[in-house]
């Protein structure tokens, strides 16, 4: 079996995979210590808040090309760092929901919840993290089994997610949308490449 | 559109002489030179810069007791979409603005008009130290020991006439030397405006300076507006042309963006942009710490300027 084996899977990739979904936040840490070359600015709260959700969408995004990736080249072991990349998805995700909370809003509950109901870009979030974190819980070979073809069912919600979350950045910018409109784009393109694909695969039973 | 005939100025509001009223003011805060109070910084090299001290400011009943915040926040966290959109691009793309030397032609209904040098512009005007609230529509805010003096007092000089039912400001266009506008993020160049009697309202100055010091390229120099109680980015900066004129000028955001940034642009915690909450705002300054805080309304200059919109319905009139 050419590299990597399941070993080297599990010894060598998967942790360096698990490091590289990490560096970003251990980058964040850094700056927020005054540890890194530069630091958080002026306002570290909104540096905060920018940075830990462009990389819940960056990696949430990721997660959505490994399938499309794996049959680009046949790499069949990138399935392997699915479950992981998606689970840092909603680790930053958390981040973000909870920088949001304590250093933002102080807890101000009311604030809070004003905050969802009356503005839709954190409508939006809140619903996409509600999905987030069902589909984390839900991602233990225990749940699997117990959901049985269900749970493929549940975890196509990453595609409403995904879409939810763009949304959700679309709708938060100023006025210059380049950044949003780059994501929606790629984002696009990743649920494009699997309409392309289920058509040329209709007649196979395990696409 | 509204157009409510300006209301008479009051000579007592806009002569100088109102600012030396409260001499008590005056002589405690005497032997106190703003220069000094640089600090260092903790973001980017801007210590490293030589700013010019401006001498001696004459203290403000304007100004507020509010802690201001600090130089190296002021001067690293700032919108000016002219060299790029982030917070940070200003101070860091700003190294080949020239801001000397530097004209400002003034035309439209007015007795006196031309194009004026810098030191034509301000010479003539005492300047003031004014520490002023500053609100970003961004739901973010500073306090900021502007130096400047008031825009009324300039205006005066040109004489505008009765039709001269608005002010309309321009920013300069240097693409050369201003990164953020060799691409189209806005409509270039930069424009503002006031009505007039706002313009002449006595909290509206022009700024040359800020911490007692002439102005950095990043927060406008050489000579920005900075109108207190509406929201930053009516506060246009780097101005080289000033227009009395009879109907509502074009204004930069207002054309961007016509249902999330009106004309008047008043901070107003009651009436929200369409996508964010504008009841609070995040005080710059205090790191992780720094929850949000009330807005006020005006900015907390409602007993200077509500009257100015007594008949208005301001969540129509944003």
């Amino acid at each position: 079996m050419s590299f990597p084996n399941r070993r080297q899977l599990r010894r060598i990739v998967k942790p360096v995979w698990f490091m590289a979904c990490l560096a970003p936040f251990a980058w964040l840490i850094l700056r927020a210590l005054g540890l890194a070359g530069d630091d958080l600015g002026a306002d570290p709260i909104e540096a905060t808040q920018d940075f830990t959700g462009i990389w819940a969408l960056r990696l949430l995004l990721v997660t959505l090309a490994i399938t499309p990736v794996r049959r680009l080249t046949g790499f069949i072991w990138l399935t392997q760092l699915r479950r992981m990349t998606g689970l840092f998805a909603l680790f930053y995700a958390s981040a973000h929901v909870l920088n949001y909370l304590v250093p933002d809003q102080g807890l101000n509950w009311a604030a809070i919840i004003e905050d969802i109901l009356e503005r839709p870009f954190i409508t939006l979030g809140a619903l996409a993290l509600t999905g987030l974190i069902a589909l984390g819980i839900t991602s233990t070979r225990g749940w699997q089994v117990r959901l049985g073809k269900r749970w493929l069912t549940l975890h196509r919600l990453v595609y409403v997610i995904a879409i939810l979350v763009v949304w959700h950045f679309w709708w938060q910018v100023k006025e210059v949308i380049t950044e949003p409109l780059i994501y929606a784009v790629i984002l696009t393109a990743l649920l494009g490449s699997r309409l392309i694909k289920k058509k040329r695969v209709r007649f196979k039973p395990d696409a | 559109m509204l157009i409510r005939k300006p209301p008479a100025i009051k000579s007592s509001e806009i002569t100088p002489e109102s600012v030396y009223l409260n001499r008590r003011e005056l002589l405690r805060a005497a032997g106190i030179t703003t220069a000094g109070m640089i600090s260092g910084t903790a973001h980017g090299d801007e210590s490293d810069m030589n700013f010019k001290p401006l001498g001696k400011l004459t203290p403000s009943p304007y100004s507020t007791d509010a802690e201001p915040t600090g130089f190296a926040d002021i001067a690293s966290y700032n919108n000016f979409y002219e060299f790029g959109l982030d917070k940070s691009d200003p101070a860091a793309r700003s190294g080949d603005f020239k801001p000397k030397p530097w004209s400002v032609t003034v035309d439209g209904a007015a007795e006196v008009t031309g194009t004026f040098t810098y030191e034509d512009i301000v010479g003539p005007h005492p300047l003031e130290e004014r520490v002023y609230r500053l609100r970003c529509v961004e739901a973010w805010s500073m306090v900021v020991p502007w130096a400047g003096f008031p825009l009324g007092d300039l205006l005066k000089r040109f004489k505008p006439t009765s039709n001269a039912k608005y002010v309309a400001f321009e920013t300069v266009y240097r693409p050369d030397e201003m990164p953020g506008q060799r691409r189209r993020l806005l409509r270039w160049p930069y424009r503002e405006g006031l009505r007039i009697d706002e313009a002449m309202h006595p909290l509206t100055i022009l700024a040359t300076g800020l911490y007692g010091v002439e102005l950095p390229n990043q927060n406008g120099a050489p000579l920005r507006l900075v109108v207190p109680w509406k929201y930053g980015f009516k506060s246009i900066k780097s101005i080289v042309r000033i227009s009395f004129i009879e109907d509502e000028p074009f204004t930069t955001w207002n054309d961007a963006a016509p249902s999330e940034y009106g004309f008047f642009a008043n901070v107003n915690p009651e009436v929200d942009h369409p996508r964010w909450s504008q009841a609070r705002e995040r005080p710059i300054g205090g790191g992780f710490f720094a929850s949000k805080v009330p807005t006020l309304m005006f900015n907390g200059y409602a007993d200077e300027v509500a009257s100015l919109y007594a008949d208005m319905d301001l969540s129509r009139y944003y």
